[in-house]
């Protein structure tokens, strides 16, 4: 029922031009959310402060974005009166903006870990699980957007199902760092780093799990947040004979 | 228990939207109702079931028949030269176009309110009588009392107790459409037909009337046509969605207006209609 060009279709000229800007600099944002997490990862494998200097700096940037994004949200609620499908758009694009805000915020902190390793010179090795859950989030993230972008409701049942891989994966890599630490007492210094930034990758994998069930929300009018995997998908699939 | 407990399952249960759904009886039922003005067919098939105490608006894009089905429920399309109705129209279960129905009994049960606002050249208090004197109701006691019963329900007596004698066309056009509601209310019909009730009104009348809609449903199953979706979408329990003569949906307002189902529904809310 919800295509991608259903936001040019309005009587109002004014009105898909409002729309079609808020998408669009929600994508934006998306896009340097998305490029601050693979940088903050790559600088904490490479110990590279420099970047990672630059990525804290760049957070007052997407900072910036959330704010503009909600005045431009209130903007519309207001002037507009959005209903169905446009109101879930705007109603979506606010909760959205709030967890690409926070990425933001956990890719930040990575970047900090990485600062910190660098002076610290340790030569403690760098754990492959933090690559991993890195390039998995990552991926995780850019489905996300593209579900929202193309409102594709198969992508985001995707990247929701998928964060439990991420859980998991979490929950192994803390477990193999414990037993570092308790191998050599002397790494816990620097292992307790890794594990805050690990802590960080769990944290956007969660927020990319709720910007794709914005999209759900966005594309069907379901409520999918709280919801188990299979009963999300079973949901989902009903929705569709409608 | 202590007593700072909260109450987790009252809170659910309070929160808008989670409320067990209160199923009201049904007013007024339309089956397969066609209405046709000489060969031309204006209302296709309509089935409806319009809930007991609640309010229920039609909406649609100029011509789709919306008036026409709000007319059809207190027979105002009868004065229409060559008007035909078919299907049935049943008013708590009795067919209201029946041979046997007296139609100035059932007008009396289905009041009327119209887009502007047509106060009789009498006194704001002969206005609202009228209906009683009609009846031969013409004793004063009584008629004061239903007088102010009737005003207060409209939300104006505080405007008007002092000035009750004075003419009502000297009032504000917001007063005068709620001193005809005064007066349909004061026959104590059983459903309240509003036809445009407040687009000839300036927006602080029309949140009155608004409010006196929110207020009146408690006592009278109302039916009100728009033009305002916003208007709809904040006064009415169920929103009916017509094009072309044809009931397209009909569903809960919330559900209407967040998540339509048919894509007609979804063009005309959103403005993408045209």
């Amino acid at each position: 029922m919800l295509n991608q060009d259903s936001y040019k279709q309005h009587i109002s000229g004014q009105f898909n031009a409002e729309l079609d800007a808020v998408k669009n600099h929600l994508l934006e944002m998306g896009g340097l959310v998305e490029q601050q997490v693979a940088r903050s990862v790559e600088c904490l494998l490479s110990r590279d402060s420099g970047v990672a200097e630059d990525v804290v700096a760049t957070d007052e940037a997407v900072n910036d974005l959330e704010i503009s994004i909600d005045e431009e949200v209130s903007r519309i609620l207001a002037r507009r009166q959005p209903a169905a499908s446009d109101l879930r758009l705007v109603l979506a694009i606010a909760k959205v903006i709030t967890d690409l805000e926070r990425i933001g915020d956990e890719a930040s902190k990575i970047a900090r870990q990485a600062i910190k390793a660098a002076e610290e010179g340790g030569q403690t090795r760098t754990f492959v699980e933090i690559r991993h859950i890195g390039v998995h989030v990552g991926d995780m993230l850019r489905k996300a957007l593209d579900a929202f972008a193309r409102l594709d409701v198969d992508q985001a049942v995707e990247v929701v199902v998928a964060d439990r891989d991420v859980d998991a994966e979490y929950a192994t890599a803390m477990r193999s760092l414990v037993t570092f630490m308790m191998e050599d007492p002397r790494t816990i210094g620097p292992v307790l780093g890794q594990m805050w930034a690990l802590r960080s990758l769990e944290r956007v994998g969660d927020h990319a799990a709720n910007i794709a069930e914005h999209v759900i929300y966005l594309v069907r009018g379901l409520n999918v947040r709280h919801v188990e995997p299979d009963e999300l998908i079973a949901q989902v699939e009903d929705s569709e004979t409608e | 228990m202590s007593s700072h407990a909260i109450d987790l399952k009252a809170l659910k249960r309070d929160l808008p939207g989670n409320a067990a759904p209160v199923r009201r009886e049904t007013c007024l039922r339309m089956e397969n109702l066609n209405l046709y003005y000489g060969t031309a067919q204006a209302l296709h098939d309509i089935q409806l079931e319009i809930p007991r105490q609640q309010v229920t608006a039609f909406i649609g894009p100029s011509g789709c028949g919306k008036s026409s089905l709000l007319r059809c429920i207190n027979r105002m399309n009868d004065l229409v030269d060559g008007c035909r109705v078919s299907g049935k129209l049943l008013l708590d279960g009795e067919d209201v176009y029946d041979r046997s129905v007296d139609v100035a009994a059932l007008r009396r049960r289905v009041g009327m309110v119209f887009q502007k606002p047509n106060p009789f050249p009498k006194s704001i208090y002969e206005n609202v009588a009228y209906g009683l004197r009609i009846q031969g109701i013409n004793r004063k006691r009584v008629l004061d009392e239903v007088v102010e019963k009737a005003l207060r329900a409209a939300a104006l007596w505080e405007e008007v107790k002092d000035r009750l004698h004075q003419s009502a066309l000297g009032m504000s056009g917001g007063q005068q459409q709620r001193l005809v509601i005064a007066r349909t209310i004061a026959v104590e019909p059983e459903v309240l037909l509003l036809d445009e009730p407040a687009s000839a009104l300036d927006p602080i009348s029309t949140l009155k009337i608004e409010e006196l809609i929110y207020e009146l449903k408690s006592r009278y199953t109302i039916v009100i046509v728009t033009h305002n979706m916003q208007q709809a979408a904040r006064v009415s329990d169920m929103t009916a969605f017509m094009y072309m003569g044809k009931l397209i949906e009909f569903d809960d307002t919330d559900t209407l207006f967040t998540n339509p189902e048919k894509k007609q529904t979804e063009d005309y809310i959103t403005g993408r209609y045209g």
